[in-house]
């Protein structure tokens, strides 16, 4: 096997051999490896095929960036993981990775016939392609489609991992641990800033820290050396805390940003156990450094995607830092300076290695030591064509006309391994405008830079466009002192050597004398965009870079374009002739790397996702096997099932019980509000539409509330307890919402009335009993009370003891059954209803849920908020102009009542249906018609309530249909799939019209 | 995610508080006197400014209590914080 770790870096530990699998086979590394690092040594540059032509494709970069050497994490159906990235992922004892996108494997791939049939699938393919025929997109287009879309496999289990959410609160936040990061931490935490650094590798350091060239020195040492003395010297500072391994996510507004940091994923399996295995820190700060520094940029030239094609800089850090080097016949592809370091370092380590510079000259420091080394340089030429299926074997560079714009001169065709290029910087830019900043464009490196806007953040460092360690250095340091308001002056006397740059040429899309139709010269290697599909989107009409980036996909793949997305902009700037400044960039948005699922959901999985509020009977329910039904966060019973009954069965049964003898229902959920204060009734008559101020005290009444808009926005009964106290009932998924309204028209538009709000919803528990023997059970529970109808009226409210515990009792009825309300203190409630289904046993006490609960006050032509409304109904719509009042001079949504739309006389109103076969039940939600031949069909409304009731031995609904109230009698049809049903209109009470039931 | 500093509790994540809307919206005093244009400027029209805004705040997972709120819409800036029934503070307009 070769072994191309050439020698050892502090690093890498070589005394902890580590063994993993790829692809299937067994490799060894070190403790220290990253999965691509190892891959390198081991001599594997092939590690997956692009997306769309399926071209081989190998390691690019040693970082976030990675476009290429994305891999498919463990085989277990809850632990797999896709589209990790290779050159983050830490090696660690038994992982397992595999390529993805290939099939049946990574050397050979069907797929990869799309490469020579390429020009049959340009830019927009998808979009041209499978528009007709339009009976082809379900059964032949879509599946298809869908099988050779994706990238990994996603697990099919829940994920057994643990995740963490944190909460923490800095003064200075520096998000970035290279040099300029370590500075601007030091400089904050010893001037008194509570100060948290944070970076996305295991050590910090940055780029510096592997450093090695003598040329680069501060204080006289090299470079890396003095950073590692600052990172000693940070880790002892008290009021610093430092998170490796951590990234952030998305900067939103406020300086709230969001981390994740990576625990467990560097470890073998078995410590990997009971661990949590990334935490998100939900960070505020005060102010915010960010020193996220920069990527290095590809060059677009025909067939730069092979295998062995790698960012020159991390061919340096794969080197310095790994102790590995991707080729033993190594070539530079250069517009900048930089690859002449990584070409020095290889040179030391013995790696044979020639530059092509594609500017005509250049003199710096770095220059004349890679010259004085005997290093070779092709200046003024550039890489026109490679060669190599599965990696690259050789190239062919050109000189360049003056101008750039083409190639002149005789082809010279050059063996090599491994290709280096180096397109220049881009500076780390997310951040900033993440945060809402704006950008700046220099011409004279291209490179957009952060506009500086905010007090509360600042970018340092070469994100800043600041890319020699002198200026790094220099400028950080002025800037931070500035930024925190300090005078500090550890780094006064510092005394920086390193080599300057002086000269620049950028050619976003190189010259080729082939024609560019012929070339392959990618921008997006994940996408496969190339320049042609970028020229192709120009050609067809595309301006927008928003356009351009969607119709040809570039920079929409996993790496979300880091590589590619300047390269873009460039060649349709150059394209267009326009500055390339002045067309914007595409929106950078959150997240910089992906984020787990878990990680986002933390610990609110299983019974902790959402709120499960639970009434004081919850536990009898569960005991007498009721179903339950979800009504906001509330669990409510929604049938009692006996012997195998269905839904229909036992609601049917239930019913019948609940008026035959007597049912009863856990009201707990109904929401409370308590009112007090000496406006309370006149409270109560502006927030409801009938009049409240002459309600006698044990009273209760019924009231609806409006939006100011006219439209019902709740509705309950209300009862006085005392002159200036009144206890309100609201829906049960309504009382939050209830509350703030009236909390906002008391603060803000009545701040003068004397009235005080509390929700009381948890504190009393509710059992209502309903039914003809309702009174008899009543009178077991409360021998002492007075119940006869002249004492305890319809509509009226007792106090009494139970057992010595006080119970709030209101008759009260939304059955139409003669019907108590009994409120408890919620610790009691458990007791409560025990007692009275063991007063109710001689009487068939019926316990019923929700379900029959509708049924009941359906038959009675009641209306459920929110069922039966949808918030387009007025009162007058619901046919329930009699609660509202005339008299009064204002209520909420009065004068809603009477503009033009509301008195509409073709409004859709509240109706009943009763449907000609008696049997038939409808469709809640169904669509109603009068005749089925005009075309186009009118709709003239729906169905809200549908039940049969065997109370009355026949369906019944409630809708609402246009101009409703003079339809009585009226014939509609209701179309279904198969049929349709013919239906009669009716009044919305079905039973017991002349409310005999009440006190019967 | 804002820093929304109530006027009674100081400053909390916004996710504590919902928003009402634009501030200084009088309910008229006599509603049954307009006309439906006149009813209609205070029911439905809203102002949507880029730039000084004026909202009330609710602090519903708090205290309760509304407030007032200046945003810079254009950079969420909260500028100034001040109670209901207080004047709003000239130096914005």
């Amino acid at each position: 096997m070769p072994n191309y770790r050439i020698h050892k870096t502090e690093y890498i530990d070589e005394t902890k051999r580590v063994s993993f699998k790829y692809d299937g086979k067994t490799y060894f590394g070190y403790e220290g490896d990253t999965l691509a690092s190892a891959l390198l040594a081991n001599g594997i540059h092939l590690v997956g095929r692009s997306f769309k032509y399926h071209r081989p494709r190998g390691i690019v970069s040693c970082g976030a960036e990675e476009p290429n050497a994305i891999c498919q994490i463990g085989s277990k159906k809850d632990l797999t993981e896709p589209n990790v990235r290779a050159t983050e992922l830490e090696l660690y004892e038994g992982l397992e990775a595999s390529s993805q996108n290939c099939w049946p494997n990574v050397k050979f791939d069907i797929g990869g016939i799309n490469n020579f049939i390429s020009p049959l699938i340009p830019a927009g393919f998808y979009y041209k392609t499978f528009m007709w025929p339009k009976s082809f997109w379900k059964k032949v287009y879509e599946p298809l489609i869908r099988l050779s879309a994706g990238l990994g496999k996603s697990p099919t289990e829940p994920d057994p991992d643990i995740y963490d959410h944190k909460y923490v609160h800095y003064d200075v936040l520096v998000i970035g641990g290279g040099v300029s990061g370590i500075i601007a931490a030091k400089m904050a935490a010893k001037n008194n800033f509570k100060t948290l650094l944070v970076d996305d590798k295991k050590i910090l350091g940055g780029s510096t820290i592997y450093q090695n060239n003598d040329s680069i020195k501060i204080d006289d040492k090299l470079s890396s050396e003095w950073l590692k003395n600052e990172i000693q010297e940070i880790k002892k500072l008290s009021n610093l805390t430092i998170k490796t391994r951590t990234s952030i996510a998305a900067y939103h507004g406020y300086n709230f940003l969001l981390a994740k940091e990576n625990l467990t994923d560097h470890l073998p399996e078995e410590k990997k156990k009971n661990k949590i295995r990334q935490r998100l820190w939900k960070i505020r700060a005060k102010k915010v450094v960010i020193a996220t520094g920069s990527i290095e940029r590809p060059l677009v030239f025909n067939n730069n995607d092979r295998p062995g094609i790698l960012l020159s800089n991390s061919i340096n850090k794969y080197l310095d830092y790994y102790g590995v080097t991707c080729g033993e016949n190594i070539i530079l592809f250069t517009n900048n300076d930089s690859a002449y370091e990584t070409s020095i370092s290889l040179h030391k380590k013995g790696i044979k290695n020639i530059i092509v510079d594609l500017r005509k000259s250049a003199s710096s420091e770095l220059i004349k030591q890679a010259e004085s080394l005997g290093i070779k340089i092709y200046f003024n030429h550039v890489v026109t064509n490679t060669f190599g299926y599965r990696k690259i074997n050789s190239l062919e560079i050109m000189k360049l006309s003056e101008d750039g714009n083409t190639t002149v001169g005789n082809k010279i065709r050059l063996s090599c391994d491994c290709l280096g290029m180096s397109g220049g910087w881009t500076p780390m830019v997310h951040m900033h405008t993440q945060s809402g900043g704006k950008l700046d464009f220099r011409d004279e490196d291209q490179v957009f830079l952060p506009k500086e806007n905010s007090e509360d953040q600042i970018s340092v460092g070469s994100c800043n466009g600041d890319f020699d360690l002198e200026n790094i250095i220099d400028k950080t340091v002025n800037k931070i002192n500035k930024f925190l308001d300090i005078d500090n002056q550890d780094y006064q006397d510092t005394n920086i050597i390193c080599s300057k740059e002086n000269d620049k040429r950028n050619i976003w899309l190189l010259p080729n004398k082939i024609p560019l139709g012929k070339t392959k010269c990618f921008i997006d290697f994940q996408n496969d965009s190339t320049a042609k599909d970028i020229k192709l989107a120009l050609k067809e009409g595309f301006r927008s870079i928003e356009h351009v980036k969607r119709y040809t996909t570039t920079g929409m793949a996993t790496d979300q374009g880091k590589l590619s997305n300047m390269h873009a902009l460039g060649i349709i700037a150059d394209t267009a002739g326009v500055k390339m400044g002045t067309l914007g960039t595409t929106t950078f948005r959150p997240p910089f790397t992906p984020l787990t699922f878990g990680t986002l959901v933390g610990r609110n999985v299983g019974k902790f996702f959402e709120v499960v509020r639970k009434t004081s009977m919850h536990e009898w329910h569960v005991e007498n096997n009721a179903e339950f039904e979800n009504v906001g966060q509330w669990k409510r019973p929604w049938y009692y099932p006996k012997n195998g009954e269905n839904m229909h069965d036992a609601v049917q049964r239930e019913s019948k019980a609940a008026r035959d003898s007597a049912g009863i229902l856990d009201a707990s959920t109904l929401g409370k509000i308590d009112i007090q204060g000496t406006d309370a009734s006149e409270f109560l008559n502006r927030v409801y539409t009938n009049a409240w101020s002459k309600l006698a005290i044990g009273k209760c009444r019924y009231g609806l509330m409006l939006n100011e808009d006219g439209m019902v926005y709740d509705d309950g009964v209300t009862t006085r307890i005392s002159e200036n106290h009144y206890l309100m009932t609201t829906t049960t998924g309504g009382a939050a919402n209830v509350l703030s309204k009236l909390e906002d028209y008391l603060q803000t538009e009545w701040p003068e009335l004397d009235v005080y709000l509390t929700s009381v919803t948890d504190h009393y528990s509710t059992a209502s009993i309903c039914g003809p023997n309702s009174k008899k059970i009543l009178n077991k529970l409360f021998p002492n009370l007075d119940l006869s109808d002249e004492n305890f009226p319809h509509m009226s409210f007792k106090e009494d003891k139970l057992e010595n515990i006080n119970c709030r009792i209101m008759r009260i009825s939304f059955t139409g059954e003669q019907s108590y309300e009994i409120n408890i203190e919620s610790k009691y409630g458990h007791s409560l209803w025990k007692m009275c289904i063991e007063a109710g046993k001689e009487f068939n006490l019926t316990p019923y849920g929700t379900e029959t609960m509708h049924l009941l006050r359906a038959e009675k032509g009641f209306i459920i908020v929110g069922q039966d409304t949808d918030g387009t109904m007025t009162p007058s719509d619901l046919q329930m102009d009699w609660i509202v009042s005339k008299k009064k001079f204002d209520f909420i949504g009065k004068r809603s009542l009477y503009r033009s739309d509301t008195v509409r006389e073709d409004r859709k109103q509240l109706v009943g249906l009763l449907t000609d076969d008696p049997k038939e039940i409808l469709e809640e939600g169904s669509q109603i018609i009068s005749d089925v031949k005009s075309k186009p069909i009118d709709m003239l409304g729906h169905v809200t309530s549908s039940y049969f009731s065997p109370n009355l031995n026949k369906s019944i609904a409630l809708a609402v249909v246009r101009s409703g109230k003079t339809m009585k009698g009226q014939k509609l049809i209701i179309p279904m799939e198969n049929k349709n049903i013919n239906v009669t209109v009716s009044d919305t009470i079905f039973l017991d019209k002349e409310n005999k039931r009440l006190n019967a | 995610m804002f820093l929304i500093n109530c006027p009674f509790c100081g400053e909390r994540d916004q996710s504590e508080f919902s928003s009402g809307g634009e501030a200084h919206i009088v309910r008229p005093k006599q509603p049954t006197e307009l006309s439906d244009d006149e009813w209609a400027e205070y029911l439905f029209m809203r102002k949507n400014i880029k730039g000084i805004q004026f909202e009330r705040w609710n602090h519903v997972h708090g205290c309760r209590k509304w407030f007032n709120v200046v945003r810079d819409t254009s950079n969420d800036k909260i500028l100034s914080v001040y109670k209901m029934g207080e004047k709003p503070p000239v130096n914005y307009k």
